[in-house]
């Protein structure tokens, strides 16, 4: 392999200097988080670019044009003004967690890239047994950066922001945690590698098993982002710009990236447990003939990295599509609706599984191929979870229905009324038609 | 206007529950320099306070110095969104005074040209009330119609947005060859994008969520406060002044009132989409009749008014815009009063805001359609 040949020449000059044990688990890994990190800056950059060339053709506009061809350096002298603007620091604020409020947002955003399964084998920093938990509670203290932000700076809208993105994020993470437990009853692991072999081995995609889950987990994880239309922490017609109102320069910048960061942790998640990770069907016959499983790495990166955009660009085509929801409105559909429905789904995938283990071996059907790793099922097995998987969708719609029936916004269109146009009859006019008499 | 008692000293902003929230003057959507002082509990507005004059110019003083024609350049910096409708009802309120008998065609245009102002006007209060709102992408669609009606008053007034439209006696030179031409392609194209802003807001559920049953006055109510335009309408009032009183070329026209049934931000927000369609079939019929002939009236040297006084009113856009005139006979105005419609609009603020969240504020400035030169004058 070509390709590959400088990370051979590499290994074999390390190998004069360091011991085996020292390369692959000291030297490989800062290379590979070095790598990771580099190209998550460059591609949280670029993914500001990429969001206003979208938003720029939604709103029949170009977008960015005068740096570089199409724009294309536009990210970067925007990084550089940021980097050369004053970074101001309000008077009345508490200057140390003020000074270190970005720095967790986007520590606890990276940290959580080290488990994120970009490919097999050297494709991942480190896959560790509890990886889908790592994930949830690194990403979690984020919301600490936010609240120590809206604090410190001493302003009111900041700490309005503040209060608002934590009861936000906190809500929601109850119910993104819960959505994911139904694809982890089928995927039998928490590890994130785990989960991407279990929808292998089965060959499935498990929004396939777990439409609904996967819908709670999109829109909570759109939520947990503060990404329109749930940006109420950051409402710029609201509360100016929210937690970071105080902010300029490097530390606002600092905070954007974190917030790009988490975008692609969510979608990362959502790739990995929901969209089949790497996995990409006949992929894994590259590694049947011998040499090729570099290749098979990097097709696999490049699969992942394509779902990866397909989530994003979902983000920021419901960014610029819709109107931003109300603070109320927001707990509303939080509490009683999707942490409900995630418990529903818990439920009903339970039931399913049972149910196709139960039926496993009766009357002769077999529905299950192996439970090694994760559960694998035969057609007829993925035949009934599918069905039941779209059975669930249904029944937790009548549920939450039977559960909101008589909430305001649930009767929104029954309320929808039209206006009536009306022809009143004319007055005396305003304005003299004709010349007045000679008189006058 | 009710006073908020502003927490100064620490015990009392941490007795009592309540936050001191200044809003503006420098506030994304504050639509200008309005300073709202709301009195939070939690995200609830308890209490609430306008602070204006940020903007005030003294125009109705300076108007005393002025020569009648030297004013009407003032008043298109009133409402500077609907600077055409502005300039009318200046003229028109000195022609009333004066007698003075302005040619049909005249007439006709201005009926155009201030419909076309009432669509500006419109767009850009959807673009600006969505933008609050957070739909931003139709802000920028409905620039892009605006832009269309700015281009044909760049050619026809030589101005986009402070166009001195009009003099008094008629206007100061008549149509350009292609204004039949622009404004119709115009109004052909017009009815498809507005049923595509229908089509991102009308039925959207966050879009409902956030409008219906928010900022609801009663027709009574709003009668009482002295609320004109839309914000009227949406109560359900048929008050319009094209009606009422028509002035310019309305008389002739065929045209219905939008209504609303609950005042709430929803209903002005149909009455508003509704305006506009009705607003293009006028342009349409006053296209088609327009009459040949001059569009200036014969004026003296001197524009002298007879002494007395005067008001007359059109519907502006944002409500009934008019002018008070008295005049001692001399060259210059003795004095000169507004109407101004978006201060008199803004007046109903507090009672909307009452109970409602932070968010609901915006929204309820963004729905009043006010604009600050005219509210500061």
């Amino acid at each position: 392999m070509l390709l590959l040949a400088p990370i051979d020449f590499i290994n074999q000059l390390l190998l004069k200097f360091f011991s085996e044990p020292t390369i692959s688990h000291v030297i490989w890994p800062f290379i590979q988080i070095g790598l990771v990190v580099t190209l998550v800056a460059g591609w949280v950059a670029y993914a500001t670019y990429l969001e206003r060339k979208i938003s720029a053709f939604m709103q029949a506009r170009l977008g960015p044009m005068r740096v570089g061809p199409w724009g294309l350096l536009q990210p970067i002298a925007d990084g550089i003004k940021l980097l050369t603007k004053e970074d101001f620091i309000p008077e009345k604020a508490d200057r140390w967690i003020f000074f270190f409020a970005p720095y967790i947002a986007v520590a606890a955003a990276f940290i959580t890239f080290s488990v994120i399964p970009f490919g097999p084998d050297w494709a991942v920093i480190t896959d560790i047994n509890i990886g889908l938990l790592f994930v949830l509670a690194v990403s979690s203290v984020g919301v600490l950066a936010l609240i120590l932000a809206g604090w410190s700076s001493n302003s009111k809208y900041s700490l309005l922001g503040a209060l608002r993105s934590s009861a936000q994020m906190i809500s929601y993470e109850v119910a993104m945690g819960l959505s994911l437990i139904g694809a982890l009853m089928f995927a039998r692991t928490l590890s994130l590698s785990g989960i991407v072999g279990a929808q292998e081995s089965d060959s499935v995609w498990y929004f396939v098993y777990q439409p609904l889950g996967f819908l709670i987990f999109l829109v909570s994880g759109i939520a947990e982002n503060n990404r329109a239309p749930f940006d109420l922490p950051e409402a710029e017609s609201e509360l100016v710009a929210g937690f970071h109102t105080e902010y300029s320069g490097f530390r606002w910048s600092l905070f954007f990236m974190a917030e790009y960061a988490a975008m692609v942790i969510v979608s990362a998640v959502a790739v990995t447990v929901y969209l089949g990770g790497w996995y990409f069907p006949f992929v894994y016959r590259l590694t049947e003939a011998k040499g090729y499983h570099n290749l098979y790495v990097i097709v696999s990166l490049l699969i992942f990295l394509g779902k990866l955009s397909a989530v994003l660009y979902l983000y920021f085509w419901l960014r610029w599509t819709l109107p931003r929801f109300r603070y109320d409105q927001l707990m509303d559909i939080g509490w009683k609706w999707l942490i409900p429905s995630a418990l529903i789904n818990i439920t009903l995938s339970a039931l399913a599984i049972f149910v196709v283990q139960a039926l496993d071996g009766w009357y002769g059907i077999k529905t299950i191929q192996s439970l090694a790793n994760g559960l694998d099922l035969t057609a007829s097995g993925k035949a009934i979870m599918i069905a039941m998987g779209l059975a669930g969708l249904g029944i937790t719609g009548l549920l939450l229905a039977r559960l909101n029936w008589r909430s305001r916004d649930f009767n929104l269109k029954s309320q929808r009324r039209n206006i009536k146009l009306v022809n009143v009859p004319q007055g005396k006019p305003a304005v003299r038609a004709v010349a007045p008499a000679a008189s006058e | 206007m009710h006073q908020v008692e502003i927490a100064t000293t620490k015990e009392t902003l941490l007795d009592s529950p309540e936050m001191v929230l200044n809003m503006g003057p420098q506030h994304p959507s504050t639509h200008g320099v309005l300073r709202v002082i709301l009195k939070l509990d939690g995200e609830t507005v308890m209490d609430l306070d306008c602070d204006i004059g940020y903007l005030h110019r003294g125009m109705e003083k300076i108007a005393e110095n002025r020569m009648y024609t030297m004013i009407a350049p003032y008043w298109d910096r009133l409402d500077y969104i609907a600077a055409v409708s502005n300039g009318l009802v200046w003229v028109e309120t000195v022609e009333q005074m004066m007698g003075l008998v302005v040619p049909p065609r005249a007439h006709y245009l201005r009926t155009i040209l201030t419909e076309l102002n009432r669509i500006a006007s419109h767009l850009l209060w959807l673009a600006t009330h969505a933008l609050d709102i957070g739909a931003v992408t139709v802000l920028l669609w409905a620039l892009r119609e605006r832009e269309e009606v700015l281009k044909i008053f760049e050619r026809q007034f030589g101005a986009r947005l402070t166009c001195h439209a009009w003099r008094v006696g008629g206007m100061p030179n008549d149509a350009y060859d292609d204004l039949d031409a622009d404004v119709r392609r115009f109004v052909s194209n017009f009815p498809k994008r507005l049923d595509e802003y229908e089509t991102v807001l009308s039925e959207n559920r966050i879009w409902l969520s956030r409008t219906v049953g928010i900022g609801v006055i009663s027709g009574e109510d709003a009668v009482a406060i002295g609320l004109s335009g839309p914000a009227l309408r949406g109560s359900g009032v048929a008050w319009d002044v094209r009606k009422a009183r028509p002035y310019a070329a309305y008389a002739d026209m065929d045209f219905d009132i939008p209504l609303g049934e609950n005042g709430d931000t929803y209903d002005r927000y149909l009455v508003r989409l509704e305006e506009m369609r009705q607003s293009r079939r006028i342009i349409v019929q006053a296209l088609d009749n327009l009459p040949d002939g001059p569009v200036n009236a014969k004026l003296p040297k001197i524009v002298k008014p007879p002494a007395g006084d005067y008001y007359h009113s059109i519907e502006g856009p944002k409500g009934e815009i008019g002018c008070y005139l008295v005049s001692d006979g001399t060259a210059q105005p003795w004095r000169m009063r507004v109407r101004p419609p978006s201060l008199i609009n803004l007046q109903a603020l507090r009672n909307l805001c009452l109970g409602h969240l932070v968010a609901d504020v915006v929204a309820i400035i963004g729905t009043l359609d006010i604009v600050l030169g005219e509210i500061d004058r």
